[in-house]
């Protein structure tokens, strides 16, 4: 079995399953409760909190636990809009982010904020002028992904953080549950206000999340309750997620600091074996992120591909697993201006730390079969 | 010492069944429920079952059941939710004012844009009035959220009468179940239910999920945007390992043909024997006809919540001034605020213990009467210092 398909979601840690059950099993506790087993859940939650913040090298209040990488991205933009409405009413975005943040700026435009959705350059990448450009009195939040979940391709965040820097009523929000782990981010030096990670897509377990906002920025809830996490997202805390969505953090940072040519090394070599197909056309620039390589084949239907490799147990995708039931072409790749041909037959490969080369010869050997076999 | 929780309505520890399902999920069904490929299809059919399992169980269709990240979520989906979309039909809201702060936040948030909101008062059990309903219904009223069981104190609304109400009225009507859920079966079409919320880490399942039953035609707006998941209501890649243990905690309370509430009445019994033996004053707060018999709500007079409280903790006995959500500031009841008034007594001095799975008779009968050497330790304190004054 292969499983290149790690931008969809990935398999959870052995040690994050181990997490999960202690404290599943043995802290119990509701956290707001003030008898022992809250106690004790609450230290357990504070040093979350504490090692969280740690890992991102921010405070731990500024760290908010939520359900997952939509409702980080939710809680970022709506947030922002409702508690800064009386600023301004303008938002920029990009054509290329991830449904949870265009949907839910598509939402806010039908409750009178005005969205740009910058277009990218041909690689896939915003361009710091264009973001320049639109920038106006009333831009109360820019939101911009780190790593683009199909494409790979990495934005300028740290230009686009210096760009807002002296812009007090402009938030910059960065999505970066594809990026984390992967391609390190400073959060602190870059001027980010607001910035959005997933648990399951860095070997942690779904229904996990977390989003950092900075001290004193302001944040409307998405949830109205009992008051948790500092106001700011209600709901009794998820500790035994919380706790596994650490752990999980811990080790892929581990893995970064360690391993981080070895992805790179898995697409350089995806790369040169793709170069010995004729029929294929790489669509994702060098240098990106290492994880992720989209490349077309135009003229074969990308879904009776990926039906031929699931067959032969090789798991990859046609597009973000998020819009795979649209039947469109991707979003993403007719934004960077590809032609239809290029952007109907798309194929994503994403890696995690556990692949090796061997698994991209046996990919590259039975993609070669596939096609020929698709010729006959 | 081991200590004695009897906390099960702040929450509840995982049952091990639940906890191996889960970690069977984990270990092999990894897989995004939106992929196409095998893994993904395999996620997908775990999902699908799920969600026809729950449905069945409360008497819905799988098409009406959206699975959240808890109870906070499904009733502000609910109560926000159902008001962004009706809007144009009203901007009138009736609640009451003992509902769990997800409700009462969630309504008091809708009147910051506009929306007005009834609170209905309850008498001194706790219980919704109808003629209070009947009052305060509007033609522009578009929805009526009254809790199932109360978090607090146990009162049972009548709620498939409070819903006959409503029932040629354009207002839907929502039910915060969360307490309720798992002591008896619950049929949405026999209580005349639109909305329905339920919570996973209170039935001895996984933090972090639960689900809101909203019927066929139904209208509410999301809360988050995104991918097309639960139907567009609930965007976001489904926590499937926490769904297949809510789900298994579902199962282990139906197929076993709701056991606990019989078990939960014998403990009430004994508690409440345990302290008339030991000669203790004090008051059970809450309905003596309708009442869950997993939570039992209790005034002393003449102590004080911190320091039951923490005597409490020392003797090893985990119990709770209120609801978790707002024990930990330790700010006064407003459900008994809400049943007594602001200057009774009875708001200052009571605890809530709260029966689950943890628990068995003889365990009750101990801390029944360590509770009561307690009582008696701080009324003769409070005694001494009044003589003293």
């Amino acid at each position: 079995m292969i499983y290149f398909d790690n931008s969809a979601t990935t398999k959870p840690l052995q040690e994050v399953l181990e997490s999960f059950h202690t404290v599943s099993e043995s802290y119990y506790g509701n956290a707001s409760s003030v008898h022992r087993l809250g106690l004790e859940a609450s230290r357990i939650l504070r040093k979350a909190h504490e090692q969280a913040g740690l890992l991102l090298n921010v405070n731990p209040e500024e760290i908010i636990f939520t359900s997952g990488g939509t409702e980080g991205n939710n809680l970022a933009i709506k947030g922002i809009a409702y508690a800064y409405q009386s600023r301004g009413k303008h938002i920029i975005t990009s054509k290329i982010e991830h449904p949870s943040v265009l949907v839910a700026c598509e939402f806010l435009a039908t409750q009178g904020f005005e969205i740009t959705y910058l277009p990218v350059d041909q690689t896939g990448v915003v361009k710091v002028d264009d973001i320049k450009a639109a920038l106006r009195e009333d831009t109360i939040l820019v939101s911009i992904m780190h790593v683009n979940n199909e494409l790979g391709t990495i934005q300028p965040i740290k230009e686009i953080g210096a760009l807002l820097s002296d812009r007090r009523y402009t938030f910059f929000h960065v999505d970066d549950v594809q990026g984390f782990g992967k391609v390190k981010l400073e959060l602190k030096d870059n001027g980010i206000d607001l910035y959005t990670l997933s648990g399951h897509k860095i070997h942690g377990l779904k229904g996990t999340g977390l989003l950092y906002v900075k001290k004193q920025v302001r944040l409307a809830p998405l949830f109205h309750g009992g008051g948790q996490q500092f106001e700011r997202r209600s709901g009794t805390e998820n500790l035994p997620g919380i706790v596994s969505l650490v752990k999980a953090m811990r080790v892929v940072t581990e893995y970064h600091l360690h391993h981080a040519e070895h992805i790179q090394q898995l697409n350089n070599k995806l790369r040169l074996e793709l170069s010995h197909f004729p029929e294929v056309v790489i669509n994702t620039i060098e240098d990106q992120a290492p994880h992720i390589l989209n490349f077309s084949i135009p003229g074969f239907k990308p879904e009776v591909i990926l039906h031929a490799l699931t067959e032969r147990n090789i798991f990859v995708s046609t597009k973000s697993a998020c819009s795979s039931k649209k039947p469109d072409e991707s979003a993403v790749l007719s934004a960077i201006q590809l032609p239809r041909a290029q952007s109907t037959s798309a194929i994503r490969v994403s890696f995690s730390y556990h692949n090796n080369e061997g698994e991209v010869e046996l990919f590259a050997r039975v993609l070669k079969k596939i096609l020929k076999d698709l010729k006959k | 010492m081991d200590a004695i929780y009897l906390d099960h309505a702040a929450t509840t520890p995982v049952h091990p069944a639940v906890i191996e399902a889960m970690t069977n999920a984990l270990q092999t069904s990894f897989g995004n429920p939106s992929s196409i490929h095998s893994f993904g299809r395999e996620s997908r059919a775990i999902l699908d079952r799920c969600r026809r399992y729950v449905a069945d169980k409360i008497g819905a269709s799988e098409k009406e059941i959206y699975f959240t990240s808890g109870g906070t979520e499904a009733d502000n989906l609910a109560i926000i939710g159902v008001a962004l979309a009706n809007k144009a039909k009203g901007k009138h809201i009736i609640t009451t004012q003992i509902e769990h702060h997800a409700v009462l936040h969630a309504a008091e948030h809708l009147e910051t844009l506009g929306f007005e909101v009834t609170y209905l008062p309850v008498n001194q059990y706790g219980q919704v009035e109808m003629r209070t309903l009947q009052e305060s219904l509007r033609d522009d009223t578009i929805l009526v959220s009254i809790m199932m069981v109360n978090n607090e104190v146990g009162t049972l609304q009548a709620i498939a009468e409070l819903a006959a109400i409503i029932k040629d009225h354009q207002a839907y009507f929502h039910t915060d179940a969360v307490q309720a859920f798992g002591l008896e079966q619950i049929n949405v079409a026999k209580l005349g239910l639109d909305l329905l919320s339920v919570s996973g880490h209170k039935i001895n399942g996984p933090k972090g999920t639960g689900f809101l039953y909203a019927g066929k035609g139904v209208k509410f707006h999301a809360l988050q945007h995104g991918g097309a998941q639960e139907r567009l209501k609930r965007p976001g890649t489904e926590s499937l390992p926490a769904i297949v243990g809510l789900t298994k905690a579902i199962e282990l309370i139906v197929e076993d043909n709701y056991p606990h509430k019989a078990s939960y009445e014998n403990y009430r019994t004994v508690f409440l024997q345990v302290l008339a033996q030991e000669g203790i004053t004090f008051q059970v707060n809450g309905a003596p006809n309708a009442y869950a018999p997993s939570i039992l709500n209790i005034s002393f007079p003449g102590t004080s919540v911190e320091s039951l409280l923490m005597n409490l903790d020392l003797d090893g006995i985990a119990a709770s001034s209120g609801s978790a959500c707002t024990a930990g500031s330790l700010e006064l009841s407003h459900v008994l605020i809400a049943m007594y008034g602001e200057q009774d007594p009875r708001t200052e001095n009571a605890i809530r213990f709260s029966f689950g799975l943890a628990n068995d008779a003889a365990q009750i009968k101990k801390a029944a009467t360590k509770v009561s050497q307690i009582i008696k330790r701080l009324t003769k304190q409070s005694t001494i210092i009044e003589e003293v004054k």
